[in-house]
């Protein structure tokens, strides 16, 4: 039978993933913002696993708040890097130092 | 039958993620992390939340993949260039994802369920109703100001976008509404009255 722990490690694995890929691309904003987005799965999946195993539902609520937030996330996100794309002609993260901030 | 599913649904939604990582193609990239998120709405419709699995397809697969894509496709950018720096950040990534692994490893086996968190559920899921129509109730009756809160942030993000990327391109002809509005019609057309074989 199917248990909580089998839907964790699911979702700790594909965290690792996450953080793994904002490591391997270090220069490619494109693949960055992916990542964020498999990490913001990985914390949906614990989320409805628990509101699932524990019977409740505010879960599921979070669930949904997350999703609407990474959405507005990754529209801005890639607004930016068009912008950016368009004054600089790439996308590499390492030549975001323009303002030398 | 559900352990089969889970244990399909598991694999692809990690090969998905990690192909989605290591693939060289930005374009296979996106569609690597379409499988991720379509195998975990399987995921999401086993654990019976239909509602969130079905918003992940719409939203996510439909919306912000499409989005991914056309960004991908629209940018003309040297992707072979970028991977080469690959090999050089794999030894610390695999390190850094190897610690984190094991603290979550090591969380895990010392974590164990409370009795009492039975007692602390903020809002038990009813059993007369189903998925969709009891998260609709929670929504609507307790968070209905984390709601609205979204929707200004969703609004925050469309006009953030929109600010961002608009630009107004000079040398072009653009429609001038002033221009067309105050036209005078009594000195825009003039009656010439031509007389028979002298032409103006």
């Amino acid at each position: 039978m199917i248990g909580l722990e089998h839907y964790l490690t699911v979702a700790a694995t594909l965290f690792v993933i996450g953080i793994f890929g904002l490591f391997l691309n270090r220069k490619n904003v494109i693949i960055l913002l992916m990542s964020i987005e498999l990490m913001l799965l990985a914390v949906n999946i614990n989320l409805v696993a628990f509101s699932s195993f524990l019977g409740d539902l505010v879960g599921q609520v979070f669930t949904l708040f997350v999703l609407t937030v990474a959405a507005a996330e990754a529209a801005i996100g890639l607004a930016i890097l068009v912008v950016f794309f368009r004054n600089r002609g790439t996308i590499d993260v390492e030549d975001v130092n323009v303002m030398k901030g | 039958m559900t352990v089969f599913a889970f244990y399909l649904f598991a694999i692809s939604t990690i090969t998905g993620g990690l192909f989605t990582v290591i693939s060289r193609q930005p374009v296979h990239s996106v569609l690597w992390l379409i499988l991720a998120f379509l195998s975990s709405a399987g995921l999401f419709v086993l654990l019976g939340a239909e509602f969130v699995a079905m918003l992940l397809v719409i939203v996510y697969v439909g919306a912000v993949m499409v989005l991914f894509l056309f960004v991908v496709m629209m940018l003309d950018v040297d992707f072979a260039e970028m991977k080469a720096e690959m090999a050089r950040y794999m030894p610390l990534g695999l390190l850094f994802g190897l610690i984190i692994l094991m603290q979550f490893v090591m969380a895990f086996g010392a974590w164990d369920a409370n009795a009492a968190a039975e007692g602390l559920r903020a809002q038990v899921t009813p059993v007369d109703m189903h998925n969709t129509q009891a998260l609709g109730v929670i929504l609507y009756d307790e968070y209905w100001l984390l709601f609205q809160l979204s929707g200004l942030i969703l609004l925050v993000a469309m006009i953030g976008a929109i600010v961002l990327t608009m630009r107004h391109r000079t040398g072009i002809k653009r429609q001038d509404i002033i221009g067309q509005m105050m036209r005078d019609p009594a000195k825009a057309m003039e009656l010439k009255d031509v007389k028979p074989g002298q032409g103006l």
